[in-house]
This record gives C-alpha cells, structure tokens and sequence, in this order.
C-alpha cells in the first residue's frame, strides 16, 4: 500500500514540475513579447513602415531600416544555404567518417560557440577592410552567413541522418546514380528539417546586432547598391534606446522587429505543412 | 559463354572484411525460369543475390574474386555502367521499402532517373503495376501515399516498381517475410505468371515456397553451394546428406 501511495506521490510531482517548466518558458515568452507590444502597438502607424527615419530616428519610420534588415538576411541566407546543405551532404553521403569530416565537424562546432563580436570583428578586418568592401550590404551578409553556416550545417546533417539507409539502396538499386540518389531520395525527405534550420538562421540574422555594426555600418540613408552601407531594425533598436535618441521609436521598431518575425515563421510554417502534405 | 544461360557465377567468392561469406560459387542460371537459392540463414544467400547486381558494391570494405556473367557480359568489368546493370537485373527487397511518395511517383522513380518522358511514363506505370496484379486494387488511388497499402500491395508495389525498368532478371531475397498466407499465395501467382517474361531467382522465406514456385534450386550452407538440380530432385531425392538433413528439417 505504502510503495503505491509513494508511486502515486512521484507520479504527481513529476508532472507538476513538468508543467512548471512549461509553464514558467511560456510565461516568459508572453511578458517579453506583452512588453514590448505594449509599449509599442498602440502608437504604431501602417505609415511607420513606410516612412524613412527623419533626425536620427527621433521621427519619420523606419522604411530603411527595414530594408536594410531584409537585404542583410537574405545575403546571408543566399550565401549560406548552399555551402551549409552542401557541405552537410559532403559530411553525410560522399565521405565516411574520416579525418577531414572529423576536422569539418570539429570546426562547425567551434564556429557555433563563437559569439557574434568575434564574427563582427573577423568581417570587419577581412571583407571591410582587407576586401576593401567598405560597411555594406555585403559585408555584412557574409558575416551573418559565416556565422549561420554552422547551424545549417548541423540542422541539415541532422536531418539527412534521419533518412533510413533503405531509401539509398532502393534509389541505388532502381538505377540511380549517387547524385540521383541525393537530390531525388535523400533530400526531398530531409527538406523540412533543412527548412527548419533555415529558418532559425533567418532568425538569427535579423536579431543580430554587434556583428551587423562592426561590418554593415549604421546608416540611416537609404541603400542603392549592395555596397551602401545600411542599419537593420534590431540595430537601430540598439541605437534608439543605447544614446537616449527615443524610446518610443525604440519600442515601436520593436514591435515591428516581431510582428516581422511571427509573419516570416507563420507564412514558412504554412510552406512547409502544405510541402509536407502535397508530398505524401 | 555459353548463350543457353542467362546468369553465370563463375568462382565467385565474397568477403566482409575478413569473413569470407560466399566459397567458389559455381552456378548457372537459365533464362525464363525461377531458380531458388534456399539454406539457413547466414549461409550467404543476400550476399550472392546482391552480388549479382552489384548492390554489394555499397557495402564498405567488401572484396570479391571470381566473376559473374549476364549475357555473357562480365558485369565487374570496368565498363560495365553501373545503372544500366541495375535496370537489367532488378531487386527486390526482403522489407517492402517505399520512398515516402506516392503510388504512382514510387513505380515511376526509376523510369524518371533514366529521362523517360511524361506521356510514355504513365502507360509504364500501368503496365508495370497490372504485371505486378496490383492494378485494380490501387487504380483509383495512384496518387496517395504509399505508406498506406497492406503488407502484401506494399511487396507487389515494390515489384512493380522493378518491373517499370522493364529488366530482364528479377532478384527477389525472401519477399514473403513478414505476409500473411494469401498475400504470400498472391505474390507466388504473379511470380509465375512474371516467369513468362523473366529470369527470376527468389530467395524464398520457406522451403515450401521454394518448392511451390521453383524450376530449379539451389542449397547454400555457410557460404558453399552444396548442391544444385531440379526443384523436383533436389526436394524430393536430395544428393547430399546436409541437404536432405535441411528438407526434413533435422536443423534450420
């Protein structure tokens, strides 16, 4: 009777602590976003989005800075995407576990616990300066791209492993050729987990600001070429709040930074069901 | 070569790194018929079925000596093109294995990999599922998963989507494994029927369906071809004693 009673004890306390735990992230996760929204919502106009930043940023939008974000991110992602998936299918379809796949994955792992300054500063001495490609659109790109390869590398090689080893030899044993292989059996299973790294490093990108600074300037005008040098949302957020400029404008470009972010995710999760569906 | 056979194994030997899973095989097979290869398990039969496609090739650190014809075509010449011996020797797995797609995209991935065109592809599909007597049960479903069939369509499928690369040797390793008995006895139907078109050798999951389907038969016992005749010799008056100790079931 004793050791039942007992069980019945563990049983519930397990699951009362499980449910704080779920409970105490949610509960966090709504007071950042309630504080922000809060403050900044109520005074956000459509035009806000549409207006470039006048003196500093005290007045106007923030039209550039929106630009700049949406520039920066998809040079990183353009830039990224390819090498990450590449080198991930290299790692998991072309070699065996070797040395060199030890040293790649070795290296991913420390580039992924590098903080982001570091990166700031790498971009900065060799795209800005040793380049030559100045603070810009491009500058900046490829840092973040430098800095979100890792975890496309890893969610992709993630991913790719899921995919059971029957699907190559069915592929192999249908007549197909190694590269047949991958993109036709391999990948199309492992895209919504490629997908999903992805999007993490979109993420990742458009919330970076101490790399961006160091690499892509801080300018308010608006860029025309991928050399001009721009500020993205989550820099000019810094900006606004860091030197006192205003911090209405700051909270509005806040709330602006996450209404964008719960729209790219919402519309990528759509995308992503809907290729999940249509596939099976 | 002599042209009366369509599969030769001429002193083929297999190892895995340093275990040795096939001794000298020496084996023919004629055209149009089924040729079983049966014995206990581990006795290297996967191996000589993989072997004779090259899917052996896959596995890492994997030698062989000695050679296998078709045709009377080395297929470990250097210039064999691999995905050609592949389409023209067929196989089908023990585990009915889909890619995650649907009916119709899982018969037509092979024909897609060799660039057959859209129109041609679906009377391919039809004819390769209506071989495999698959037809009318999925005709009106073609296009959902097939994850969802039974156990047995799952196997047919797999067949049929051998048979849409038109080959002309099937290798099938114990496709039985894992059916009920009416979906075996349908499998073992459209086998026969295949026969008309095709080389088959099974590896079957019993020695009753071996001697159900088989023209000729094979007895493996670690990794050495004991003995070799007629489905009708072999089951019924065996030559070699571990032979007729395996048929009457002393072990296995």
């Amino acid at each position: 009777m004793r050791s039942n009673r007992f069980r019945f004890l563990t049983q519930s306390l397990a699951k009362t602590l499980i449910w704080a735990a779920a409970l105490s992230t949610i509960a966090v996760m709504i007071l950042i976003l309630l504080q922000i929204l809060v403050e900044g919502l109520p005074d956000l106009r459509f035009s806000f989005f549409f207006e470039s930043p006048k003196s500093m940023g005290r007045e106007g939008g923030i039209l550039t800075t929106i630009i700049g974000t949406v520039a920066l991110t998809l040079v990183a992602i353009i830039v990224a995407t390819p090498l990450g998936v590449g080198t991930a299918i290299f790692l998991r379809e072309y070699t065996r576990e070797s040395r060199i796949s030890r040293v790649i994955r070795f290296g991913t792992d420390c580039l992924a616990g590098v903080p982001s300054i570091i990166f700031g500063l790498f971009g900065f001495v060799f795209f800005v300066i040793f380049l030559n490609m100045g603070w810009s659109i491009l500058s900046g790109g490829l840092t973040l791209a430098a800095m979100i390869l890792p975890t496309i590398i890893c969610t992709t090689e993630e991913a790719i492993k899921t995919i059971p080893y029957s699907y190559r030899e069915v592929s192999y044993s249908l007549g197909g050729t190694k590269w047949q292989t991958v993109t036709r059996a391999v990948l199309p299973s492992a895209l919504p987990g490629i997908f999903t790294g992805i999007i993490l490093s979109v993420g990742r990108s458009i919330g970076e600001t101490a790399a961006i600074i160091l690499t892509a300037g801080s300018s308010l005008v608006m860029p025309t070429s991928l050399f001009s040098p721009i500020r993205t949302m989550a820099v000019h957020f810094y900006i606004l709040a860091r030197e006192g400029i205003s911090m209405e404008m700051a909270y509005r470009t806040g709330a602006t930074l996450i209404l964008i972010v719960l729209f790219v995710n919402t519309i990528a999760n759509f995308l992503l069901n809907r290729y999940i569906r249509h596939r099976i | 070569m002599d042209r009366e056979n369509k599969m030769v194994i001429h002193q083929f030997s297999f190892f895995y790194d340093s275990i040795q899973a096939l001794k000298n095989i020496e084996l023919s097979v004629r055209p149009n018929e089924i040729f079983t290869i049966f014995g206990p398990a581990r006795s290297g039969k996967t191996t000589l079925l993989k072997s004779l496609n090259r899917l052996t090739d896959l596995i890492y650190g994997a030698k062989h000596t000695g050679t296998i014809f078709l045709d009377g075509k080395d297929i470990y010449d250097p210039y064999m093109i691999l995905t050609q011996l592949r389409r023209r020797v067929g196989f089908v797995f023990d585990l009915p294995i889909h890619l995650p797609i649907s009916i119709y995209e899982n018969v037509a991935y092979g024909p897609k990999l060799s660039g057959k065109n859209k129109k041609s592809l679906s009377e391919t599909v039809e004819k390769a599922l209506r071989s495999a007597a698959l037809w009318e049960e999925v005709k009106d479903r073609l296009h959902t998963s097939a994850l969802r069939l039974s156990g047995g369509q799952q196997q047919r499928l797999c067949i049929a989507r051998i048979l849409a690369l038109e080959p002309e040797v099937l290798l099938l390793d114990e496709p039985c494994s894992g059916l009920d008995p009416i979906s075996t006895a349908s499998i073992e139907e459209t086998l026969i029927q295949l026969k008309k078109d095709y080389t088959i050798i099974l590896v079957p999951h019993n020695i009753q369906q071996a001697s159900r389907v088989a023209d000729r038969a094979g007895f493996f016992l670690n990794g050495e071809l004991i003995e070799e005749g007629s489905a009708y010799q072999i089951f019924t008056k065996p030559k070699k004693k571990q032979t007729e100790d395996y048929i009457t079931g002393r072990f296995g």
